[in-house]
């Protein structure tokens, strides 16, 4: 047992627990929170991985920008207790056989696979940053400015959508 | 095995050196926190003309620990019907987020030569410095939202409402700000990005202050400096602004309903962000530990002494004609320790040397600190939608432009 694998197990532990809170929470803040506990683990995985870059961006992206919307927005609404709804049927059918099916097939996965559980802190090792930029600015570039440009494109259509018609 | 015995010794020994530095940083910082509240009351007593703390202590240097007594023993109720953990985790938050933030910032050039270990100024030095900052600075919005929320309050839930609208805002233009140096330097660590200000082309060639990013070529940094301030001011809650707590329109916004330590906290929290931001800017645009003056001008580098010997001989001087006991007693005590240290800097060729770049360091931080006090002294309070059509339409385009213009002046002089 050697600190990196330590510092996996209690971060995918924080993960695992974070997204189990975010859906038992009954209060949209408590259930924001526990979302932001699951982004900032996770960046806490890529950094173990050595994958710096995406750490950072995943930290600031989606645990600073995004989630402060989410919570700008039921903080705006004044979102109270949510109540609960019985079962529905569909998931009593469909759901918990399919939930078993994923769970089976995630534990069979993880059961043969061949390799031990690699927890090793490599600075930069996966991906420097330096090499991100020259993949999504030279090599893809096409791509990331087209998916980039699709986004924009995205944007405009919900501004058209939520403006009001009639008057300008 | 003998191998394996000696590494873990070595592993062991940089962990305690770590921890030792934590230790000794975040005492440092946690009193020049307190005694940056005494300096803002006197600075802007001065600018307004009164006297400023007087009474604790001579010139009111005790001050600060009245004022930490006082937080650790009031009373410190919680309101009626608050969110307990989100009203208990927000102070925590902002306070942690807050002093994590230092934790990347280098504080000098050189090691210090400890039985064999070379010990930098600095807890740590990543190769994502500039990021890892943004990222720890994203989640400080939460502290003050969060607070602003769980009190079950008019007042705060509008300033923690306020705060993030705020700070989503500025973030952009923040981030978008820095980008310009971050092209010149090439890399995201503080140090590569201080190092590389050492040996930029200077504006017209001049060497010293010309080849900080502030002045250097190919595009010299000033709009980027700008707009970096700025929105960093913003992201600090500091007036002009302030609106979160603007205290004429929210009684004290985000932090009403706190009281005692946990709005110390706050307290402690927004002081230490003000260092932090203060030691971007001078390492990001105007060169860290780098002197303004030309490498060849030796003679700057009795400068620390020629300040601080006078400093020591004049604090010596008004504590022998201060009026109380107390500050007969106190006020030499501190002139000598100040002259001795100056001394100490123009005896010791090595000491003098290793000195350099944490003084320069310190000085700009000085500045900027002072400048963020001499802000509050003398700007009123953006209103909201001043606030946020500056941000939106000023700030942000101006960053963009400046991304846009330092990489073109890249490109032309083919870097």
């Amino acid at each position: 047992m050697n600190a990196p694998l330590i510092i996996f197990f209690v971060l995918a532990a924080m993960c695992v627990i974070g997204a189990i809170s975010l859906i038992l929470q009954r209060h949209p803040i408590h259930s924001a929170l526990s979302l932001i506990v699951v982004m900032v683990a996770l960046a806490g995985l890529y950094l173990l991985m050595g994958a710096e870059f995406v750490a950072a961006v995943q930290i600031i992206v989606y645990g600073g920008a995004i989630m402060v919307l989410f919570v700008f927005v039921i903080m705006l609404l004044n979102a109270g207790l949510e109540e609960r709804t019985n079962f529905s049927k569909l998931a009593g059918f469909a759901g918990v056989p399919l939930a078993v099916a994923l769970t089976g097939l995630l534990a069979a996965a993880v059961a043969r696979s061949q390799d031990t559980v690699q927890a090793a802190t490599q600075t930069g090792a996966t991906a420097p940053t330096k090499a991100l930029a020259n993949l999504l600015f030279q090599d893809f570039v096409y791509p990331f400015e087209l998916t980039s440009f699709l986004i924009l494109v995205a944007i405009l259509g919900a501004i058209v959508l939520a403006a009001p018609r009639g008057e300008s | 095995m003998i191998d394996f015995l000696t590494q873990q010794a070595a592993a062991h020994a940089e962990i305690l050196i770590t921890l030792a530095k934590i230790i000794i940083l975040l005492f440092v910082v946690l009193t020049v926190n307190a005694y940056l509240t005494w300096f803002e009351r006197k600075v802007v007593a001065h600018i307004q003309s009164r006297w400023g703390p007087h009474r604790v202590g001579p010139h009111g240097l005790l001050q600060p620990l009245a004022d930490g007594l006082k937080f650790l023993f009031k009373e410190d109720p919680t309101p009626a019907g608050v969110d307990k953990f989100v009203y208990y985790l927000a102070p925590l938050l902002a306070l942690a987020l807050a002093l994590t933030s230092i934790a990347v910032i280098p504080f000098g050039p050189n090691p210090l030569h400890f039985k064999g270990h070379d010990i930098y100024l600095g807890i740590t030095d990543l190769n994502i410095g500039v990021l890892a900052l943004f990222a720890i600075t994203a989640l400080g919005v939460y502290g003050v939202a969060l607070a602003g929320w769980s009190s079950n309050s008019k007042y705060p839930l509008l300033g923690g409402l306020r705060s993030s609208a705020q700070m989503v805002s500025y973030e952009l233009a923040l981030t978008m700000s820095v980008v310009g140096v971050l092209l010149m330097a090439g890399s995201f660590s503080l140090r590569e990005i201080i190092d590389g200000q050492a040996t930029a082309h200077g504006l017209f060639g001049w060497g010293g202050i010309f080849r900080w990013n502030i002045f250097a070529g190919p595009f010299p940094q000033i709009l980027g400096f700008l707009c970096f301030f700025i929105a960093a001011v913003a992201e600090t809650n500091r007036v002009p602004f302030d609106l979160p707590e603007a205290e004429s329109e929210l009684v004290a916004g985000f932090h009403t309903e706190y009281a005692s330590f946990k709005f110390a906290m706050f307290f402690i929290a927004e002081y230490t962000s003000m260092i932090t931001v203060s030691c971007l800017c001078s390492i990001l645009f105007f060169g860290g530990w780098l002197s303004p003056f030309p490498a060849s001008w030796t003679f700057t580098h009795y400068l620390p002494s020629v300040l601080l010997i006078p400093f020591g001989l004049w604090v010596i001087w008004d504590g022998m004609r201060y009026e109380t006991i107390f500050g007969k007693l106190i006020l030499p005590g501190v002139g000598a320790v100040i002259t001795a240290l100056g001394a100490a800097f123009l005896l010791f060729p090595a000491v003098n040397e290793f000195i350099q770049g944490p003084f320069w360091l310190l000085s700009k931080i000085f500045v900027f600190l002072f400048v963020y006090v001499w802000m509050r002294g003398t700007l009123p309070r953006f209103r909201y939608d001043q606030l946020m059509s500056f941000g939106w339409k000023l700030l942000l385009p101006v960053s963009l432009a400046n991304v846009v213009l330092t990489a073109s002046a890249l490109l032309w002089s083919n870097r």
